[in-house]
Formats: C-alpha cells, structure tokens, sequence
C-alpha cells in the first residue's frame, strides 16, 4: 500500500500520555479509558482494514457533559481526538493516531425518545441504524436511509458520512432525513443545531454536520425522521443480454417519470458470483442483471411495473420475474447483499470503489471498466446503485503479489478519474476519510478547498478534530482510493455490503 | 466603512449606481474591487423578495440579474444546472415540456406585495430557502440543490457539489448556501434536482366544526401510507366581513360549497392511486363523521396555488409572520392565535403563516417566544410600515450566533456580502 502521509506527530503528548490518562479520569469514570496496548488493539483501524494505528488512549464517555469537559481539556492541552462511532466506515475516517485520543461514542447507545406524534425518534449517536427502524416498526414506522451496514453502524456515524442505502433514491441520505442533532464542539461548547421542527433559520449547520466526517465537532445525540411504511414493496429481478441494453433499461425507467425505492445493477461476474455464494436464483445466462423495487398502493406499483416491462422488453431484456411476496422480494435482495463477500470468495483479495456518475453514463462506464480490466489484466465485479449512478466496482487481486497491488491501486484510481470525467464524484456515500483525500484535487480546485478548510478552521481553530481527515495534506493528487480487503479479513466481513 | 471610494471596474452601471455583472468574472473581479477597498455591497437578484430580512446599510448595489439562462438540462438524469438569477418561471416552463418539474413548490411572494404574481429568480429562492406546501412530502428547497458555483466574500469563485444525488465529498456547501440570504456567496451557478411532475391530483376538503379535530386529523394524515403531499388548515377567522368576504373571493372553487373553516389535503398521482389512496384516508380519517367534499385536478390545482402564492395576505400592509413550531404544540397555538389574527396553517400543521396588523407590533415579541416554547421560530418575513425593529426579524441563540459568525468570516473576512441582512455582526 502506498504510504500514508499524517499529520505531525507531537511528541510532547507522546510524553505526557500517563498524566493525561490520570487527568481524564477526572472528567469519566476510569473504566471508560482505556490506555494498553491490548486494549487499545481492537481500535487501531476502521472498516479499511488496510491502514492501522494503535491510538494514544481510547476514552469512552458516557454523555455530553463528559464529551464535553474531555474536548475542552484537549483543547487547552493541545492533543488530538479522533471521534468514532461503530467503527464501520469503508475510507478510514475512524483512523486514529499515534498522539491522538481515540474518543468512542459506543456508550451512547439509547434510544432517548419515540415521539409519534411529530414523527421522530430522538437516540444518542451510537445506536445503531437498524435499532431505530427495530423501535418503531411494531407501529408499521421506519427510518428510511439503509446503508448496508445497518445491523452495525451507528446513527452518529450516518450523520458524520452522510450514509445512503439502496433506497436513497426516492427517499433521500441521512441529511434529508434528520431534523436536529447536539454537537460537542472541540472547545467543549455545547450546541443544538434543528430540533423536532422542520427547517430552520439562520445558516443550517446541521446541514453542514451532515457528511463532515467528525472532522467539525463529536455528535452526542440525532434527531430522526420517521417514515410510515408504504402499503406495498414489490422487486422484480430483469435480465439483459447486453450491458448496454441493460444500462439504457435503468437510464429509460427514470426518465420515464417512475422513481424506484430502488433499482440496482450487477454484471455476468458478480450475477454468477453470487448466485454461487446466497442461490438466489438469478438469470445466470444474463449479461446484465437490474432489481428494480416499487413501492406505494398496490395500483401505483402495478401501474409502473407495466410500464418497467414495457421499457425493458424494449431494451431487450432476457428475462424478468416480479416477486409475489414479501419472501421472494427479500430473496432478490439475498444476492444484490452479498456482493461483497461473494467477492471475498472468488479473490485472495477484493477493492471496493465508490464513485458516482450520471445515470445515462452507466452503460459507458461499465464498458469502460472492462477495458481498464483488461489493461490491467484483473478481473472485475461491477454492482450499482443504478438509481442513483452509485458504482462500486469490485477489483479482485491477490494482496501478496506487490505488482498486482500497485497495479490495482492504479485501476481503481483510473476508475475515480473516469467518474469525474464522465460528470461525476469520487465518493457518493462511503466518504473521502483518508483514503480518498488526495484525490480531492480531481474535482475542486485550491479556491474551493480553502474554502472548507476555511469553514474547518472555524469550528476547530487549532486542527484538533480528527486532523488528516479529507483534505490533502499535501495538497497534491496522489493515486489512492479504494476499499481493500483482504481474505475477506476485512471487520465486519459478514455485513452485507451495496 | 467607507463607501466614497470609486472602484476600479469596467463593469456596467445604471443611473441608480446599481452594478450588474454579466458573468462570474465579473461578478468576482467587482467584489475582490470591493475587498480591497473595504467596501460593503447589497447583493439582489431581481427584488421579488427584497422585504424580507433586514436593510442593508452599504451604498453598493450589485444585481446579478443578467447571470440567467439554462446552462444545461438532463431530464433523464434529474436535474438542471442554470445560472443563478434564471427566472423561476423560465426554470418552470422548460420543466414544464418535459413533465418534470420542481418538487419543493418555490413560492411566490409577489401576490403579499401587489397582488401580482412575482416568482422571482432561482437564486432568490435558494438563498431564503422557503419551500411551499409539498414540503412535508419532498423537503425543502435546500434538499433539492445538488450544488452551486458562487462568488465568496474575497472575490475567490467558489464551487461545491455536483450533478449527481449521491455525493459525499467535502463538506456539504448547498446546505450552508440555501437560506443565507446572499451574505456567505454570490451565487452565479446552481444545480437543482427536478422530479417528474405527478399525473394528477385530488383534493379533500374537510369542514372542521371543532378546532379540536384539526390536529387529531393532521396527526391521521401523517400516519397515514396513503402519502398525502401537502395538508392544511384554513380558520375562518378574525370574524369580521372584510376578512370572510376576501377569503370567499380567494377560495372560490365549484366544489368548494361550505365557507367555514376547513382543512385540505392533496393527494397525486395517477387516477387510479389516487381514488386508491382517498378510499383509504376515507376510512383513516373517519371521513363520515364529517363534512367533506373532493376538489377534482382543475379545481385542485389553482387551490393550492392560491395557499402557496400566500394569496389570502394579498397587498397586505401588515405584517407578515412565518412560524415553525412542532405539530404537537399546533393546537395550542391555534388557541393562541383564536379570533385574533388571520393566519392560516401548512406543513401538516407545522408551519404558520400569520398577518399581525401595524398596530399590534409589540405582540410580536409574545408570539416569539410562544414559537420557541412550542419547539420551533418564528421570521418576521414582511415589516409593516411603521415596524420599529424593537424585535429582531431573525432569531438565533448565543452559541449558534457565535457559529455563524465565525462561518461568515470563513467567507467574507471583512462582511462585504449583505452585512447584516439576517442578523448584526455577520
């Protein structure tokens, strides 16, 4: 792996480490600072296994006062904190470092509030995503962005990466699905952004939360919007013999007016890969594979899915089979979920890219991914968040082998690029974290970076917060960005992963 | 500040002194002019909403209205990317042809000030941020901006976003941008998501005979799966034949028989899912129990129109009152309000739209705090004409205020962008 650049280490907190643990049990109990190196072990990475650091100290509070008074101390004391939530972020935001406090926020897991009445749930940052829907679905409730860490990340989490899911389409990202958040600010202040109203005067700040990658202050508690179930979800699994066909397919169903929950593409080699690994009883001789799902009154689903088989038969599609229950519907997704780890079982080792592109360019990218595929002789899996023109393409390589790696790092670098040339992002919903920071520079210009960094220093003067994060530090363009995973050793292999 | 200083530029001037760039180059050579001169400039597009927010004290004017037109547009990837002061209505038209549209219904401020329709640009409607009553249903106006180009307060062009939904990289600048009234950047470019416009829509209109019934039915509707995309409540009062006889002009519909108060909520899609969906709100909302009636599209259209274009404060002197506050207060606040002010309410009962005659102007401070109490803020959007400002239009606290503050001077070092519009000091 290319070499990492951090922010400078200070030695004096390096120094200082025993009378820092002894002065933050001032402001927790002693239980919740952990300073072993056993202990500190479990935290040294994040869900990008592949950069690793033991931290200074792990301290785990338990509400905001403590967050509050740790913050300030470390303020005043100059040291650094990285703020973390499950640990399950895909670009190493979670990344300590060797001077920085590692400041956990997996105590703060209870679900404060159920408020029907104005629809929201009001929960500390580390309950997790499935644990709200889990609160609310006895009363047909729930909250609508599903990453597909959902079993495992956190709200805080989503509200720091602005986390998406195969339904973000229709239904937004975390930020159009939040009404209010508190924030501990890295001078300790306190502060309340929204609430349980809509909108809110004034710059939105929780708008500007959203997606900061804990890089402007430490989350203490999240105010979400809950959503009624629709009446009926149907998918329909639908083949094509043709990755063009298949791409014009997606592209023609959302200019068509109808706007999926969600509608998700796989090509021939992840369509056999996981069939192998889940039997989900997918068109094997397909090229192309799209899921498409619909949900409303039972005559607004019927009446786009006349016209989805209407599109598709037009594209030529091979086969196409609509789900009859709730059973089969979930069974579509069986596959689609385990992309990932069908992956993991196909190579010694798999990166995992996230750019995003305009929808109608779909079908290019996916032909010019084959292409970088055979330039650079590895095989590649491509799945889609097709709604939304979310890639994650799937390099698979062997981890051992030093030249397949630097030519797997160049591969998935070509591929960022060609989504920004194609009119797209880097990242559309694992974040820049520090995987992605260099290439930053791909799509904003110094004027625009300073602008943000800028806004960071206003928030957090001294670059204390979760500093290396995001922006280049170097501010030049190295070739870096992408999931790597290896042996399938990634943490929480066993989550699905879109 | 001084403001004597005449600035090295090229760039047109009319008689009033007001600059209109033609282009972002312009637009940043003129304020970086600015910058180095320590001179503070009004920002405006072309004034539809030049009432709301406070009087800028600078004695530069820039109009951006010359940066308009479409500079592309992808039906089939949901968005269009114009240059800021487009016309929304020119916005709408091209939509329009294409049956898309723009989901958070823009509103129209021109009706409260003349009685004429005043839409206004793009960039207007972006930097107040105030989404009509499909709000409830698709967000607000910030939700639907994938990102911008605009000028910051050094003269430094700027940009954040995209043209794609999905996007996570860097901080989230349309946020920061949408309902700060032009005092972080001058916006030259915006890309908006566009959504496909629904085949048709319904109306039910509820009369409510107890004001106790108007929350037990909005709290129905947003339980309701039959999504409905925009719900309120109109009083009939303060009881006086002025105000019912304006109302029953505004309100004139076919269908619409009974003139007291009622609640109304819109229901689209095609035909038959919305036959489908009043069925099932029918039996949600008890609907026999009450006297109801269906506006059909012909009617259900200009209905809403008339709520969104805030038609019932038509040429009003007084002064207007935008009040957010969470729907588990609303009745309280209907209590509040009973008999005493027109108002009517939007959002699913969250938002209050209320007219508080020129001589009731210290009860303004009360309805402010009342707004905090119930979870929520109150703007005052339009000042009569003898306000005295004894209460600030805009609310903030002591720790936000001190956020935004530090935000501004990440933009605009030396507040050169509509200095105090929104508040003192930023």
């Amino acid at each position: 792996m290319t070499g990492l650049v951090l922010p400078k280490i200070d030695r004096s907190v390096l120094k200082r480490k025993d009378s820092i643990v002894k002065s933050l049990s001032n402001f927790t109990n002693a239980n919740n600072i952990l300073s072993d190196p056993d202990e500190l072990k479990p935290y040294e990475t994040d869900a990008l296994s592949v950069y690793t650091q033991i931290p200074l100290v792990v301290v785990l509070p338990e509400n905001t006062d403590e967050v509050s008074k740790i913050l300030k101390f470390c303020y005043d004391e100059n040291i650094k904190v990285i703020p973390r939530g499950a640990g399950t972020g895909l670009s190493g935001g979670a990344l300590p470092l060797q001077d920085a406090i590692l400041l956990g926020l997996g105590k703060f897991n209870k679900i404060l509030e159920i408020d029907y009445e104005n629809k929201c749930v009001v929960a500390q940052p580390g309950v997790t995503n499935i644990a709200i829907t889990q609160a609310v679905q006895h009363k047909d409730f729930y909250y609508a962005p599903d990453p597909s860490s959902q079993l495992a990340c956190s709200i805080g989490g989503n509200v720091a990466e602005n986390s998406g899911g195969v339904h973000s389409l229709k239904y937004g990202t975390t930020t159009n699905n939040i009404l209010g958040m508190e924030i501990v600010m890295m001078d300790g202040t306190i502060c309340k952004f929204g609430g349980k109203s809509l909108d809110q005067e004034g710059y939105d700040l929780m708008g500007l939360m959203c997606g900061s990658e804990g890089l402007l202050g430490v989350i203490t508690e999240v105010i979400v919007k809950i959503l009624k179930k629709p009446q009926v979800v149907r998918a329909a699994l639908i083949g094509f013999p043709s990755v063009q066909d298949g791409g014009d397919a997606a592209s023609a169903i959302i200019s068509s007016g109808i706007v999926p929950a969600g509608m998700e593409i796989m090509d021939k080699a992840l369509i056999e890969a996981t069939d192998n690994f889940s039997k989900a009883g997918y068109p094997r001789d397909a090229e192309l594979l799209l899921i498409v799902e619909l949900d409303g009154t039972e005559s607004e689903v019927n009446a786009s899915f006349e016209k989805v088989e209407e599109i598709c038969k037009k594209n030529n599609c091979s086969s196409l089979k609509l789900s009859k229950n709730e059973k089969e519907r979930l069974s579509f997704w069986l596959g689609r979920k385990s992309a990932f780890p069908a992956c993991g079982a196909m190579a010694p080792d798999y990166y995992c890219m996230d750019g995003s592109i305009p929808r109608g360019k779909l079908a290019l990218a996916l032909v010019e991914i084959k292409k970088l595929s055979q330039k650079y002789k590895l095989p590649v899996a491509n799945c889609f968040h097709a709604g939304d023109g979310n890639l994650h393409p799937l390099i698979m390589f062997d981890g051992n082998n030093k030249e397949q790696l630097r030519k797997t790092e160049k591969f998935g670098a070509d591929i960022l690029k060609l989504c920004v040339r194609l009119g797209g992002v880097i990242t559309g919903e694992h974040g820049v974290g520090i995987e992605k920071r260099e290439l930053m520079c791909e799509m904003f210009n110094s004027n625009d970076i300073q602008q943000q960094l800028d806004i960071k220093k206003s928030f957090d003067d001294k670059n204390l917060l979760n500093p290396g994060k995001v922006y280049p530090i170097l501010r030049k363009c190295a070739e870096q960005g992408r999931v790597h995973v290896h042996k399938n050793k990634n943490k929480f292999s066993d989550l699905p992963r879109f | 500040m001084s403001t004597k200083i005449k600035i090295n530029s090229q760039i047109f001037q009319d008689s009033n002194n007001i600059y209109y760039p033609k282009d972002e180059i312009e637009v940043s050579n003129l304020i970086r002019e600015f910058y180095k001169n320590n001179l503070s400039t009004e920002i405006v597009g072309t004034n539809s909403k030049y009432f709301i927010g406070n009087k800028t004290q600078t004695a530069n004017k820039i109009s951006l209205s010359k940066l308009s037109g479409i500079i592309e547009y992808f039906p089939e990837e949901l968005y269009i990317k114009v240059k800021a002061c487009t016309p929304i209505q020119e916005i709408e038209n091209i939509l329009e042809k294409k049956n898309q549209e723009l989901a958070f219904e823009p509103i129209d401020f021109g009706f409260i000030e003349n009685g004429n329709s005043k839409k206004g640009t793009i960039g207007g409607c972006v930097a107040s941020n105030y989404a009509g009553s499909r709000r409830i249903k698709v967000g607000s106006v910030r939700d639907h901006i994938l990102g911008f180009k605009g000028v910051n307060g050094k003269g430094d062009i700027i940009k954040s976003g995209g043209t794609v939904v999905k996007n996570v990289t860097g901080f989230d600048l349309s946020k920061l941008i949408a309902g700060s009234f032009g005092t972080l950047v001058a916006l030259t470019e915006i890309t908006l998501k566009v959504l496909p416009k629904k085949i048709s829509s319904s109306t039910i209109v509820i009369y409510i005979e107890d004001k106790k019934d108007v929350y037990k039915l909005f709290e129905k509707i947003s339980s309701s799966t039959s999504e409905t995309s925009a719900a309120i409540y109109l009083p009939n009062e303060p009881d006086s034949d002025d105000y019912k006889k304006n109302r029953d002009k505004i309100f004139k519909f076919n269908d619409l028989k009974f003139t007291g108060p009622f609640l109304a909520l819109r229901i689209e899609g095609d035909k038959n899912s919305i036959n489908e969906k009043i069925k099932t709100l029918s039996k949600e909302l008890n609907l026999d129990n009450f006297q109801n009636t269906t506006l059909g599209v012909h009617q259900s259209v200009p209905f809403w129109k008339k709520i969104n274009n805030l038609e019932l404060f038509e040429k009003t002197n007084n002064n207007i009152l935008r009040c957010v506050i969470t729907p588990s207060n609303g009745l309280k606040m209907i209590e509040y309000l009973s008999n005493k002010y027109k108002y009517y309410i939007d959002w699913g009962g969250s938002l209050f739209w209320v007219e508080v005659s020129a001589k009731k102007n210290d009860k303004i401070k009360e309805f402010k705090k009342l707004a905090n109490e119930y979870g929520g803020y109150l703007t005052i959007i339009k000042t009569s004409l003898d306000y005295d400002y004894g209460e600030a239009l805009f609310t903030i606290d002591h720790a936000r205020f001190k956020i935004s503050k530090k935000i501004k001077k990440s933009f605009d070092p030396k507040r050169i962008l509509n200095p105090g519009k929104m508040y003192r000091g930023i």
